[in-house]
C-alpha cells in the first residue's frame, strides 16, 4: 500500500494523537480521523474478506454506500459486527477487526473458494444441495440442513457477540414544521431559508460534521456555516440518519450518540431512535458515485474518485503513488488536480473520446480509454487498459491504485421509501426522483445536480415550495435543470472481460459479478426483483448503494431494453443499518412490557407470595410454608380452601361498571344468558359470544340498582371486553342508553372461600347480619361496610366451589382489608392461595377458563348449553349453530384422570384412541391439577362426542413432546360436589 | 405513521389506536338470519382506494370513530365519531 499521510493537508486534529488497534496490533491516528482513515494513513489495505470468495478487499468509499471495509468494533458483550470502517469515527482505544476470514484477512484460508468461484455462482447452493434426487422425495432439503451450517459459517460477515447488549438505548420524539435531511449546500440553503421565513427546523446529518460533499473540499470550513445555522435556532442534529420516512411526513432518524466516544457516561444512551413529526420534508441527501465493472475491480486500491478526494482533503491522507483514474464524465477532473498537485502522479482514463476539459496539464488524460483487467491480488500491480470503442487489452499501465467514477446516482432512497418511484434521465445516466403529492422536496445532488450553485438554488426553491405547500406563502420558483457538467456523461457500466471467468464485480458485498447476473438472465430471472433475490445483488447493508444501476443495466443489455424498462427495485427502509438496541429502546428487560401490579401486591409479597405473570399482572402463584415446593404448596392451600377457608387476591379481574336506563337490555343482547329478570342485590354468571357465534369471554354482573350493574370479565379478556362493549354501544346500538367506564384499577378484589368463609367475615364486616344465607343467598349481592368504616362490595360468588365470597374495597383500602381478613382468617387456620390453588379448586369442579375459552369453542362445546338461552336472541346466538358448530364430533369439554391413578399428565397431552395414536387424535388435555381432594391427578379438556361416547372407554394420552404416554378415563368435568351442594351452603 | 386527527383529542399516532373494520357493515338485527348475519361478518369487500373503516382511541379518549382513508396511500380525508349524537356535538363545536 503506497497511501500516506501528509503535513499539510487535512482537517484532523494533530495535536490529539489517538491510539486504536486493528487486528490486535495497535496504531495511531488523530482526532477527526475515521476508523478507514486512520487504517489507509497505517497503510493498512487489506480490511476485509469478500462473501463468498474470501477475495481481499480494500476501503472502496469514504461514507455509508461502504461495501467493503465492514469490520467488527469492541469485543466482548460490545462487538459489534459489520460496521463500516468509513463511518466508524476513530476514538482512542478503538478496536476493531477484521471479519469472514481465518486466521486473519491477509492470510485467509478459505481464500480457497476464488478458485473454486465456478461452484458458487448465483444461486449455487439452491442446485448443489435442494432437491437432489432421491432425497427430494420425502425428505425435502435434508441434505440442505446438513450443509447449511457450514455455509452459513464460510459466508457472510461478521458475528454478533451473543451476549446481553450492556448498552442502554433510547426512543424519543420531536416536533417541527420542516426537517431537512442532508447539510450539504442544498441542504442548508433551504434551512437557512425556511428559518428565516420562521418555519421551526430541524437540520439532520448523518456525518458528524455539517457541510456534505464539501468536507472534501481543501478549501471548506463549515464554522461559519454552522453559526449562521444556531443563531436562526435550528436544531441541527449530526451523528444522526434520517433512516425512513413514513405517512404523515414522519422522519425516522437514528442518533449515535456515544459510538464515537471511547469511555462514554454509562448514563447516557449509546443511540437514541427519534420519531420526528413534522409538516413538510426536504431532502438534500446528495449523489452516491459509482464504481465500473471489470476484471478484478475488487482488489484493494480500487477506490471510488470522490473517495479519495475526502480522504485527501478531510484527512491528509493520499491513497496512492501512481494513481489511475477511470471516468465516463467531468466530475473526476478537480480531483485528479489535487492529487498530482498533493504528489501523486495521476493518469486519467475516460471512456469518452470527444471533449473538452481545462486542466494545468499536471496529469495526463487517456480519452477514449476504459479500464480492462487489474493485475495483481493482494494489492494492484499494474492496470490492463482498453480503447472504449474496441474492448481489448491494449497496454498496461504501472500503478497502486485504481479510481473509478461510473457517474453518480442521486440518493432516492427516502422518497422511494414513500412508494414514489425514481425516473431514468438519459442525459445523466441515474434515476431522478419523481414529483409527490405528499410534501416532501428533493433538492440538491439527490435531485441529480452537480454543481453546487445549482444545489443552493435549489435549496431555496425546495423551501418555497414547502412554503406554497403549506399554505404559508405563493410565490412562483423553479428547480435547476438536472445536471450541470461541461460535457455530458457516457454511459459506462461494464468493461467486458475477454477472457471466460471473469470476475467484474458488480456488488461488492455479496460478491455478485457480471456473470452472475448473466446467469440469471440464462435460467429466467428476468425481472429485476427476481434477478435481486437470485443474485443477490443490491442486499445487505449497502442495499445496493453502489451496485444497483450496474446490474440493472447489464440486465437491460442482456433483454436488449432501456434501464427504465428493465425497472429499478424499491428501496426500503432503513437507508443505513439501525441496531436492534435502537428499535427496542428501553422496552428491553423488565420493560418489555408494562407490568401490572394489584394494590395489595405488595402485601402478598410480604405475606410470602411468590408470584407469577398472567397478561400484564403479577399475581400471587403461591404461598409457601419454609421448606414447601409450588406443589407442597399447593396442594396444601387448596385443601385448606376445601377445609376451612383461603383467601385469594382476584383483583386483575376486569371491572366494569355499566350504568343507565338501557343497561338491563344492553347486558341482556350482549350475553347468551337471560339478563331482564335479574333482581336488584343478585349476580349472575355470564357468557358472552362473539358475532360468530364462538365464546368470547364469561365472568359476572352484579345489579347493584335498577340502572346499575358491576361486570367482572376474565383478567386476560378485560380490555377486549371493554373495547367491545364501547363499540356496540357507540357503532351498532346508538339508541341505547347506557354507559360502560372501565373500573378495574379502581376496585381491589378478594375471593374469601371455604367452609368458614361467612365466620370470617361476620367478623369483618361491621354488621353480620348482611351476610346471613337469608340476607345474602348464593349470588347474592350487597353494599355495605367492613369494620373501620371501609365500603365495600360483597357478592357470593364461587369459583372454588366452596361457600364462597367476593369482597370488593376501594383499591386504597386494600391493605387494610387484606389485614383484617387474614387476621381473622387466621383464627379458622384459614390460608392465602395463589394462582395455582385456585387453578387446582376450579379444575376439580369442571370451571373453564382462558385454557379451555381459547377462541374455539363454543357455549356447547364448553358444556354450557344450559347457558344458550332459547327465550332471547343476543350477539351469535344465529351464528351458534351454524354449518360445522353443529357438527356431531365436535370435541365436548370433559374431565380427565389417568387409568392408572398413580401416573400424571400435562396440559398440551393429545386424546387418541387406542391403537390409532396420530395426529391430532381425537381431543386435547387443556388443564391439569393435583387434585388434593381426590388424591390424584385430574384434568379438564376435550374429546370428540364428550362423555357420552367415551364414559366407558380408556382413551390414551399421546405426550410426544415430554415422551410420555398414559391411558386416560373419561369422566364429568364436574369432579366435585357436582350438585353444588357446597357452595349453596 | 397514519397520523388520525381524533375529534376529541387531536391529531394522534395511529399506535394510539385500534383498528377497528369496515365502517359500512349495517349489522342485520340479533334475531336475524343466519344467513344475513354470514353476510355481514364473513363477507368483506376488498377496496383500492378510500374506504370508510372503524378505528377506536384506545389509548385515548376511548372514541370509536370513521375513519376515510385510501388503502392505497394511507391520507385520510375525513375522521368522526361512530355515535351519531358525538357526532352533533363535534359538529356544533366546530
Amino acid at each position: 500500500m503506497k497511501t500516506r499521510r501528509l503535513d499539510n493537508y487535512g482537517k484532523i486534529n494533530r495535536d490529539k494523537i489517538l491510539s486504536f488497534s486493528w487486528d490486535k496490533k495497535n496504531y495511531k491516528g488523530f482526532e477527526g480521523d475515521t476508523l478507514a482513515s486512520a487504517l489507509l494513513a497505517n497503510k493498512i489495505g487489506i480490511v476485509g474478506r469478500s462473501f463468498k470468495y474470501h477475495r481481499p478487499r480494500g476501503i472502496f468509499s469514504s461514507g455509508v454506500e461502504e461495501s467493503g471495509a465492514l469490520v467488527t468494533i469492541g469485543s466482548k458483550d460490545r462487538r459489534d459486527p459489520n460496521v463500516r470502517a468509513t463511518t466508524q469515527e476513530l476514538y482512542n482505544g478503538l478496536e476493531a477487526s477484521g471479519q469472514n476470514a481465518f486466521p486473519n484477512v491477509n492470510f485467509d484460508l478459505a481464500g480457497i473458494n476464488n478458485y473454486l468461484g465456478r461452484f458458487f455462482a448465483a444461486g449455487f447452493y439452491y442446485k448443489t444441495f435442494m432437491g437432489i434426487p432421491p432425497l427430494e422425495w420425502g425428505k425435502g432439503t435434508a441434505i440442505w440442513m446438513f450443509f447449511e451450517k457450514f455455509i452459513r459459517k464460510a459466508a457472510g460477515m461478521g458475528s454478533a457477540s451473543g451476549l446481553p447488549d450492556p448498552d442502554t438505548y433510547e426512543h424519543a420524539h420531536d416536533f417541527c414544521d420542516l426537517i431537512v435531511v442532508g447539510s450539504g449546500p442544498a441542504g442548508v440553503a433551504a434551512a437557512i431559508e425556511a428559518a428565516e421565513k420562521k418555519l421551526d427546523v430541524i437540520l439532520v446529518e448523518q456525518d458528524s460534521l455539517i457541510g456534505g460533499n464539501q468536507l472534501a473540499e481543501n478549501d471548506f470550513d463549515n464554522s461559519q456555516i454552522k453559526n449562521q445555522l444556531e443563531n436562526l435556532g435550528i436544531k441541527i442534529m449530526t451523528r444522526t440518519t434520517a433512516f425512513g420516512l413514513y405517512d404523515n411526513c414522519v422522519v425516522g432518524l437514528l442518533e449515535r450518540v456515544t459510538d464515537h466516544i471511547s469511555a462514554p457516561n454509562v448514563k447516557i444512551p449509546r443511540q437514541r431512535f427519534w420519531t420526528i413529526r413534522s409538516k413538510h420534508i426536504i431532502v438534500g441527501a446528495g449523489a452516491i458515485e459509482r464504481h465500473i465493472a471489470f476484471n478484478n475491480n475488487d482488489i484493494p486500491g480500487v477506490m471510488t474518485v470522490n473517495a479519495s478526494k475526502h480522504y485527501l482533503n478531510r484527512y491528509g491522507v493520499l491513497t496512492g503513488k501512481r494513481i489511475v483514474i477511470a471516468t465516463n464524465n467531468d466530475s473526476v477532473y478537480e480531483t485528479a488536480h489535487q492529487l498530482s498537485e498533493a504528489g501523486a502522479n495521476v493518469t486519467v482514463l475516460d471512456s469518452r473520446t470527444n471533449f473538452e476539459i481545462e486542466t494545468n496539464k499536471s496529469f495526463e488524460i487517456r480519452k477514449g480509454y476504459v479500464p480492462y483487467n487489474i493485475n495483481g491480488s493482494k494489492k494492484i500491480n499494474s492496470l490492463d487498459i482498453s480503447k472504449s470503442e474496441t474492448i481489448n487489452k491494449s497496454e498496461t499501465i504501472n500503478c497502486d491504485q485504481v479510481l473509478l467514477s461510473g457517474g453518480w446516482s442521486p440518493a432516492v432512497h427516502l422518497l422511494s421509501h414513500r412508494g414514489v418511484k425514481p425516473k431514468w434521465d438519459y442525459n445523466n445516466a441515474c434515476f431522478l426522483p419523481s414529483d409527490t403529492k405528499e410534501n416532501i422536496t428533493m433538492v440538491g445532488s439527490s435531485r441529480g445536480l452537480w454543481n453546487k450553485n445549482d444545489c443552493i438554488a435549489s435549496g431555496i426553491a425546495g423551501t418555497t415550495d414547502a412554503l406554497n405547500r403549506l399554505g404559508i406563502s405563493k410565490t412562483n420558483y423553479f428547480f435547476p435543470k438536472p445536471g450541470g457538467w461541461k460535457n455530458s456523461i457516457q454511459p459506462l457500466y461494464e468493461v467486458k472481460y475477454k477472457k471466460t471467468r471473469s470476475k467484474s464485480f458488480v456488488d461488492y458485498q455479496h460478491d455478485v459479478t457480471t456473470d452472475d447476473v448473466r446467469l440469471a438472465h440464462r435460467e429466467g430471472f428476468i425481472s429485476v426483483e427476481h434477478l435481486k433475490r437470485y443474485t443477490t445483488l443490491g442486499m445487505a447493508n449497502d442495499q445496493g448503494k453502489m451496485g444497483n444501476i450496474i446490474g440493472l443495466s447489464l440486465m437491460a443489455e442482456l433483454l436488449n431494453k432501456e434501464i427504465p424498462e428493465v425497472g429499478t427495485t424499491v428501496f426500503r427502509p432503513p437507508y443505513t443499518p439501525v441496531s436492534i438496541g435502537a428499535l427496542s429502546g428501553r422496552n428491553v428487560g423488565k420493560h418489555f412490557r408494562p407490568l401490572r401490579v394489584t394494590p395489595m401486591h405488595q402485601w402478598n409479597i410480604d405475606h410470602g407470595a411468590k408470584m407469577i405473570e398472567v397478561g400484564l399482572y403479577q399475581r400471587p402463584w403461591y404461598y409457601p410454608k419454609e421448606n414447601e415446593t409450588l406443589s407442597d404448596s399447593y396442594i396444601r392451600e387448596a385443601s385448606t380452601v376445601r377445609k376451612t377457608v383461603g383467601i385469594c387476591d382476584v383483583t386483575s379481574l376486569g371491572k366494569i361498571a355499566i350504568q343507565g336506563p338501557d343497561s338491563t337490555e344492553f347486558l341482556n343482547r350482549i350475553y347468551s344468558n337471560g339478563f331482564s329478570k335479574l333482581q336488584v342485590g343478585k349476580a349472575r354468571y355470564g357468557i358472552m359470544l362473539r358475532d360468530d357465534g364462538i365464546v368470547m369471554d364469561d365472568g359476572t354482573s352484579w345489579r347493584l340498582a335498577e340502572n346499575e350493574y358491576f361486570m367482572t370479565t376474565s383478567t386476560g379478556e378485560a380490555a377486549k371486553v371493554m373495547s367491545w362493549l364501547e363499540e356496540l354501544l357507540q357503532t351498532r346500538w346508538t339508541d341505547l342508553n347506557v354507559n360502560v367506564t372501565s373500573v378495574s384499577e379502581q376496585w381491589a378484589g378478594v375471593s374469601v372461600a371455604g367452609p368458614k368463609s361467612r365466620e370470617v367475615l361476620n367478623n369483618c364486616v361491621d354488621d353480620s347480619l348482611v351476610i346471613t344465607n337469608n340476607n345474602l343467598p348464593f349470588m347474592g349481592v350487597t353494599s355495605t361496610f367492613l369494620k373501620g368504616n371501609i365500603p365495600c362490595r360483597i357478592a357470593r360468588i364461587s369459583f372454588s366451589g366452596e361457600l364462597a365470597f367476593e369482597v370488593y374495597v376501594k383499591s386504597d383500602f386494600a391493605n387494610t382489608m387484606m389485614d383484617l381478613l387474614w387476621k381473622n382468617a387466621k383464627k379458622y387456620n384459614g390460608c392465602l392461595y395463589g394462582l395455582e390453588a385456585l387453578g387446582a379448586l376450579r379444575i376439580e369442579k369442571g370451571h373453564v377458563t382462558a385454557a379451555e375459552l381459547d377462541g374455539r369453542v363454543t357455549i356447547d362445546d364448553a358444556g354450557l348449553s344450559r347457558m344458550a338461552s332459547t327465550k332471547k336472541s343476543y350477539i351469535g346466538s344465529a351464528m351458534r349453530k351454524r354449518g360445522v358448530l353443529k357438527n356431531n364430533d365436535r370435541e365436548i369439554l370433559v374431565g380427565f384422570f389417568p387409568a392408572n391413578l398413580k401416573e400424571t399428565f400435562n396440559a398440551g397431552t393429545i386424546v387418541c384412541e387406542k391403537n390409532n395414536i396420530k395426529g391430532q387424535g381425537i381431543g386435547r388435555i387443556t388443564s391439569v391439577t393435583f387434585s388434593p381432594e381426590l388424591g390424584h391427578w385430574i384434568g379438564l379438556g376435550f374429546v370428540k362426542g364428550g362423555l357420552d361416547k367415551w364414559k366407558d372407554t380408556n382413551l390414551v394420552g399421546a405426550d410426544p413432546v415430554r415422551n410420555k404416554q398414559m391411558n386416560l378415563k373419561v369422566v364429568s368435568p364436574h369432579m366435585i360436589d357436582p350438585k353444588g351442594e357446597r357452595m349453596y351452603a | 405513521m397514519i397520523r388520525i386527527n381524533c375529534p376529541y383529542c387531536g391529531e394522534r399516532d395511529h399506535s394510539e389506536f385500534s383498528y377497528g373494520g369496515d365502517a359500512t357493515i349495517n349489522y342485520p338485527s340479533l334475531d336475524a338470519s343466519e344467513k344475513e348475519w354470514t353476510e355481514a361478518i364473513f363477507f368483506r369487500k376488498n377496496i383500492k382506494g378510500y374506504q370508510f373503516e372503524t378505528w377506536h382511541h384506545s389509548n385515548g379518549c376511548r372514541m370509536w370513530l370513521v375513519v376515510e382513508r385510501s388503502t392505497v396511500t394511507h391520507e385520510i380525508k375525513s375522521v368522526k365519531p361512530c355515535h351519531p349524537n358525538l357526532q352533533k356535538v363535534v359538529e356544533n363545536n366546530k
